[in-house]
């Protein structure tokens, strides 16, 4: 059994977001990159379920889409437990784009588990990963809270309102998963650090690919205004400056 | 953790370090946040070092990471080791002196100057943490001069007989094995490791410090404890042993107190920008950015120095003089960017909410271990001028 875990390229999570001149892009400059905080821990419980299968689970495989400024955060991947990567060597546009990379890229691998965070931290766009499993035509479970192997099946708690409902779907599939997966991502060793010099990181090149989006222009949110501040006595002010002035009442 | 740790990078010194480098830090840095921060400042009020942060080191690799794999270690450059020091002393003085004194004074002098015998033996085991090491060279009466120490080792035939006192031993009294210099029949500097347990061989604790009170610091006490002669360290006789374990452990603090130093200008920049007084930030008043601008300044100079200093070391380079500059300038720094973006706290900045006492208490500590901040000026000083000043017998020797 093999797992494929992709993983985002996305701005630390502390950065502070500056944009462009113009404001049609953001300004990368400075910016320190991680792991998608949602993939980082897919790939956790990737490694947990590899580690207890007894040797059921031979590989896991990191796949990302971007360009040579994402190795680093493929290899940190790699340094956390992963047994080799996969770079599609393109910019990412938009989900759509993204996803088609990756079925086209894996149209001659199989993988029996795809694990996708629910969304990444840098656009938040929640789309990919069930685009992908169209584009490969996978069943897909989102919401993923758990997956575990038990014998051939395996069960994936998928929540729902008030609870979780436990599905077995066919193999191979693609989950889309959440952050309860995994209780905290791993931190590599330095020892995993060096293995992971060794480890190899295949870079194919992009499809022919469209994006359906385009990025028109960003704004910073407005700053907050001032807060008028009534004494906790005055009702009538209160109720007459909701009225009159925020007009919410 | 009162704010995120965003540490300045004012001149773009990232830019000269490898992606290893910038995993490695944000490692180290994960767990440091993760498992340091939540229970530091409690350690240190305690006077207690949590043990399990010798585990997890040791799971984390921060012990020999220049150390070969075959060893145990991790195989890495020096600006490597630079780099997870900084990041501990940002959680601690106490937690880097831990990693320091397992890498630098322990596995070093086994790995540079043991036997195969010894290095497989001892290395694996303190690099996973399954063993902790301290190192035994100061004593009672010759602290900066170590070249008068008193401790002993006599040849018995099959044995040696070691005899003295040991005293600001790092993990003297949690450690399994210690390596101690004493000098032999000939008066010769010799290396040994002595193991806990041994007959005649204690380790008391020294409480009541004002400094690094999250490190547990003792003495090694041996009376007539029998060494076997495959203890001695074969590939070292004189000084020169003990004063190359010292330059290792001085390039690793000259990172560290870059940390501690990041930590305090961190806190007290996002401090002097939410802090109200006259209804303005007070880090819109000049005398406030003047502490935070020379800070910063400093802070700047200071991770310059390593920088170079680290590609210096790995190419063979770094003399024991430029290792004395940085250590020196470097804690002295901390020390002073610790009291004064203090003083930015106001009377906020005396308590354990925020990290700057707990610093500053500990660099005390840091300027006076591994050489005092004076006798490091005095190696500046007979370096440029070929004059020794360290006293009148060593002007004679």
């Amino acid at each position: 059994m093999k797992i494929l875990v992709c993983i985002s390229n996305v701005p630390d999570t502390t950065t502070k977001i500056k944009l462009t001149a113009d404001q049609s892009a953001v300004d990368l400059a400075n910016v320190q990159w991680i792991i998608n905080p949602w993939d980082e821990l897919a790939l956790t419980r990737a490694l947990e379920l590899k580690e207890t299968s007894g040797g059921k689970i031979e590989k896991v495989t990191v796949m990302t889409v971007g360009t040579q400024s994402a190795e680093p955060t493929m290899r940190k991947a790699l340094a956390i437990g992963a047994d080799d990567a996969i770079r599609v060597n393109a910019e990412p546009q938009d989900a759509y784009f993204t996803a088609q990379q990756i079925a086209h890229a894996l149209k001659d691998e199989h993988y029996d588990i795809i694990l996708c965070g629910i969304e990444s931290s840098d656009y938040n766009g929640s789309a990919m990963g069930n685009m992908l499993s169209e584009f490969m035509e996978l069943p897909a479970v989102s919401s993923v809270s758990n997956i575990e192997i038990d014998g051939d099946q395996v069960k994936v708690n998928r929540e729902i309102p008030g609870g979780y409902e436990v599905v077995e779907p066919e193999l191979p599939f693609v989950a889309v998963v959440q952050k309860g997966i995994a209780k905290e991502p791993r931190i590599p060793s330095m020892r995993g650090i060096m293995m992971a010099r060794r480890k190899p990181l295949k870079v194919v090149e992009p499809a022919e690919a469209e994006a359906l989006t385009e990025f028109v222009r960003y704004e910073p949110p407005k700053p907050k205004a001032a807060c008028k501040m009534v004494d906790a006595d005055n009702v009538e002010e209160l109720v007459e400056l909701l009225h009159n002035e925020a007009k919410i009442i | 953790m009162p704010y995120p740790y965003t540490p300045p990078d004012y001149y773009l010194l990232d830019e000269l370090l490898s992606d290893e480098h910038k995993i490695i830090r944000s490692a180290v840095r994960d767990w440091v946040d993760r498992s340091v921060m939540p229970v530091i400042e409690e350690a240190a009020q305690n006077h207690e070092f949590p043990l399990r942060f010798i585990r997890e080191l040791g799971e984390l690799g921060a012990f020999g990471p220049f150390i070969p794999e075959k060893y145990g270690g991790a195989g890495m450059d020096h600006i490597a080791y630079g780099v997870i020091m900084t990041e501990l002393e940002r959680g601690d003085s106490a937690i880097r002196s831990a990693a320091s004194v397992q890498t630098s004074l322990v596995m070093y002098p086994i790995y540079t100057f043991g036997s195969e015998e010894q290095k497989r033996k001892y290395l694996p085991k303190l690099a996973s943490g399954e063993l902790i090491g301290c190192f035994g060279l100061t004593e009672p009466n010759h602290g900066s001069d170590p070249g008068s120490m008193e401790t002993r080792i006599r040849d018995m035939g099959d044995h040696y007989l070691l005899n003295g006192a040991k005293m600001w031993i790092t993990n003297s009294p949690i450690a399994d094995i210690a390596v101690v210099w004493a000098k032999d029949d000939d008066g010769k500097v010799r290396g040994l490791i002595a193991e806990k347990g041994m007959k005649g061989f204690s380790a008391p604790e020294t409480r009541n410090k004002w400094s690094l009170r999250a490190s547990v610091t003792g003495e090694l006490v041996f009376d007539n404890v029998k060494i076997p002669k495959e203890n001695i360290l074969p590939g070292i006789k004189g000084l020169k042993g003990p004063l190359m374990c010292l330059n290792s452990a001085r390039y690793g603090i000259a990172w560290g107190a870059v940390g501690a130093a990041t930590d305090c200008y961190n806190t007290a920049l996002q401090y002097s920008l939410e802090r109200k007084q006259f209804d303005q930030p007070i880090a819109s008043f000049q005398l406030q950015q003047k502490k935070l601008a020379e800070a910063l300044t400093e802070i700047t100079k200071a991770q310059l120095l390593v920088w170079r200093l680290g590609v210096l070391k790995n190419q063979g380079k770094a003399t024991p003089a430029q290792i004395s500059m940085a250590k020196r300038n470097n804690v002295e720094m901390a020390l002073k960017v610790a009291r004064e973006t203090r003083q930015i706290l106001g009377a906020m900045g005396i308590t354990g909410d925020f990290p700057m006492m707990r610093h500053m208490m500990n660099l005390e500590s840091v300027i006076t271990y591994e050489g005092t901040h004076d006798v490091h000026l005095l190696i500046t000083g007979a370096d440029i001028t070929g004059i020794n000043a360290f006293g009148i017998k060593a002007k004679n020797r």
